[in-house]
């Protein structure tokens, strides 16, 4: 250090006078912009990135070049569809885009949260943050805030890359309800990418170490993804009775009860809303008796109905996502904060 | 005296079964240089972080410039710049990155932040390094990037938690005098916590000798050692060539003010309630006594520290029975 003397010359002595005539940004939008430029800069995102792109450049190319198949197949109502075509149609050589994001999107989520608070305390950084005037649960809405702007900016120039791509080498012309439709795909995509974010964030909160929390993350999106399907059905051929037995009837209250059990899973709730609105012919979800089914006429729904179907699953995964983060909330606000 | 800024009132935090904190009472003024010495675990940074609603007390209240620190921390940590102990910086970040985003969220605004954060880079020695990556700094460049941090908010109170760790020497005599310039000159309030007791020494106006959680002794240093050491004062070291005669050390108790005699091999330690010095060494003059060396003890800060922590040793040792006793003799102590 110089001699003191010459340190701090009239810095201290106009404090009260100049700060406050000036003001800067507020805390939470410069939290927010470090996280994202953190982000973008990480090897991390890069890699999630790459991935992503991968698997997106890989079912654009498979349904490109089935896309004639399809829009000529007369028996298909949604042939007419041609974009919303381009995002799920496939030869079975690659599943469709939007079950690799089912797949994907929780990796991408757990990618970006899971070390959200714990790398900062385990870096001595945390302390140092929060000894600044900084309210706790701004610094957790910006740790989330930061990351799904990422993911929303990823998938909205994905979306309409899309979009520009098939205009370019079909020629033709989209109809609204079809551009319409692709929003909601993405603003879902979002919610459920958001959800598995602020649950890897709740794990950064409880866990010290970053590779505990990475770890359980991977755990749960695992369990959901592998084993909930085969506890599901080890219980329901333990528990129900044999469907060969029962009245139509009765086996329709059961499939009832079975979906709704599937229906705890994330990436349920995700497949049944994209499929709903990738696929305006879809109109129910579960189900359809015989009397229910008579008289429709198998023709796309409109786009207002489509969202009536898939306003539970919305509602379930932004519940999920609010529960994830009121528990982080809870965790994070009253800890104690020590290197 | 002058206005309190930090006051304490009883602050107490639990851990479980252990107590970090125990019913602390302490007041800080204006303008002080405040040092909060003790061992390792005393409940130093506990304490610090209460002040900065950091961390929740069990009981009492911290209130630092008018505000309660648990109930409305915002206001606090725009007055107060705290340094934590091992500091930690974005290491993917470069200094002047880190300083600047520190800058932001205290509501520098956006045309200033950059230059202040520079200026204050090339106050705290580290212009040459502005723009390397805080991953490869050493621990004394960040202590200083540190301080840098603290300052850029430019606060009224400054809290310094270990703050001379792991900075070379001359660097810590520089780091205090800068410290100490500051509290003079723009009325900066400072606590630091330290278990340097020398470096601590030097700059503080008032000390707390803190232990087990608990305040044992506070004021400035002259007042603690004149408490600690109110029955014997004056000691004195005396080294001999020969070993001691037997009877010397009755003869020398037969003098009035002399209280205690230690012989250890050829050195005597004599203490007393005045200070006679001459008086001994003509005394074993007479006695035929060669002597090498004569060395008046003052008490120092390390003594009054050695005191305490005994005490504190003693206290943990003995029967849950004697606590009470022992907690008596402290209060007597405080006053």
């Amino acid at each position: 250090m110089k001699n003191p003397a010459v340190y701090f010359k009239g810095l201290f002595s106009e404090n009260a006078s100049s700060r406050s005539a000036q003001t800067g940004d507020r805390p939470f939008s410069v939290i927010v912009r470090k996280e994202i430029a953190d982000h973008i800069r990480s090897w991390r995102f890069i890699i999630l990135l790459a991935i992503v792109l991968l698997t997106f450049l890989g079912s654009m190319y498979v349904s490109l070049s089935n896309i004639y198949k399809a829009t000529t197949n007369v028996e298909d109502p949604d042939r007419l569809f041609l974009y919303l075509k381009l995002l799920t149609i496939t030869d079975n050589t690659l599943p469709p885009f939007h079950i690799f994001v089912g797949f994907l999107g929780p990796l991408l989520g757990i990618g970006l949260g899971f070390d959200a608070v714990n790398a900062e305390q385990n870096n001595g950084t945390l302390i140092r943050l929060l000894a600044q005037p900084v309210y706790r649960d701004n610094l957790l809405l910006a740790k989330f805030t930061g990351a799904l702007v990422v993911i929303s900016a990823l998938f909205l120039s994905l979306g309409l890359l899309m979009i520009g791509g098939g205009l370019i080498i079909t020629g033709v012309r989209m109809e609204p309800q079809e551009f319409l439709r692709i929003l909601c795909f993405i603003v879902l995509t979002i919610v459920y990418i958001g959800f598995w974010l602020n649950l890897s964030i709740l794990l950064s909160v409880i866990f010290k170490q970053a590779a505990t929390s990475a770890l359980t993350a991977i755990g749960i999106w695992l369990f959901f993804t592998v084993f909930y399907q085969m506890i599901m059905s080890l219980v329901i051929k333990a528990l129900l009775p044999d469907p060969a037995l029962l009245l139509p009837e009765e086996v329709a209250g059961y499939n009832h009860t079975i979906m709704t059990f599937m229906r705890l899973v994330p990436s349920q709730l995700y497949e049944d809303g994209t499929t709903t609105l990738l696929m305006p012919s879809v109109r129910s979800l579960g189900p359809l008796s015989m009397e229910q089914m008579s008289g429709a006429i198998p023709a796309p729904l409109s786009l207002r109905e489509s969202l009536l179907i898939v306003w539970p699953q919305l509602c379930g995964l932004l519940a999920a996502t609010l529960l994830c983060f009121a528990l982080a909330y809870h965790r994070f606000m009253r800890r104690e904060i020590r290197n | 005296m002058e206005s309190p800024i930090i006051e304490l009132k009883g602050l107490t935090k639990r851990y479980r079964s252990l107590k970090a904190v125990d019913n602390l009472d302490l007041t800080i003024y204006k303008g002080e240089i405040f040092g909060l010495l003790g061992p390792n675990g005393a409940g130093k940074s506990t304490t610090i972080l209460m002040m900065l609603g950091l961390t929740e007390p069990s009981a009492g209240m911290a209130v630092v410039c008018g505000f309660n620190a648990t109930k409305s921390p915002i206001p606090v940590k725009k007055k107060v710049g705290y340094m934590p102990d091992n500091v930690g910086f974005y290491n993917n970040m470069t200094a002047l990155e880190n300083l600047v985003y520190i800058g932001r969220l205290n509501g520098i605004p956006e045309g200033e932040v950059k230059e202040r954060a520079r200026d204050m880079l090339e106050d705290v020695g580290l212009a040459g390094a502005m723009n390397k990556k805080t991953a490869t700094f050493s621990r004394g460049m960040k202590q200083r990037l540190g301080l840098a941090d603290v300052l850029i908010r430019q606060p009224e109170v400054i809290v310094l938690d270990e703050p001379t760790l792991g900075i070379d020497p001359s660097g810590v005599k520089d780091f205090l005098a800068l410290i100490k310039q500051l509290s003079r000159q723009q009325g900066l309030t400072v606590l630091l916590s330290s278990h340097h007791l020398h470096q601590v020494q030097q700059v503080c106006d008032r000390v707390g000798i803190f232990v087990g959680g608990k305040l044992l002794a506070e004021g400035n240093i002259d007042t603690l050692a004149g408490n600690l050491f109110a029955s014997e004062p004056f000691a004195v070291e005396v080294t001999v060539k020969d070993l001691v005669p037997a009877d010397l050390e009755t003869a020398l108790l037969q003098i009035e003010t002399i209280k205690k005699v230690l012989v250890n091999d050829r050195v005597l330690q004599i203490s007393g309630s005045a200070d006679i010095t001459p008086d001994i060494v003509r005394f074993l003059v007479h006695k035929g006594v060669d002597i090498m060396d004569v060395r008046r003890r003052s008490y120092g800060l390390d003594e009054i520290y050695e005191r305490y922590f005994e005490t504190n040793l003693n206290e943990n040792s003995s029967s849950e029975k004697s606590s009470g006793l022992f907690q008596r003799s402290f209060f007597r102590k405080r006053k």
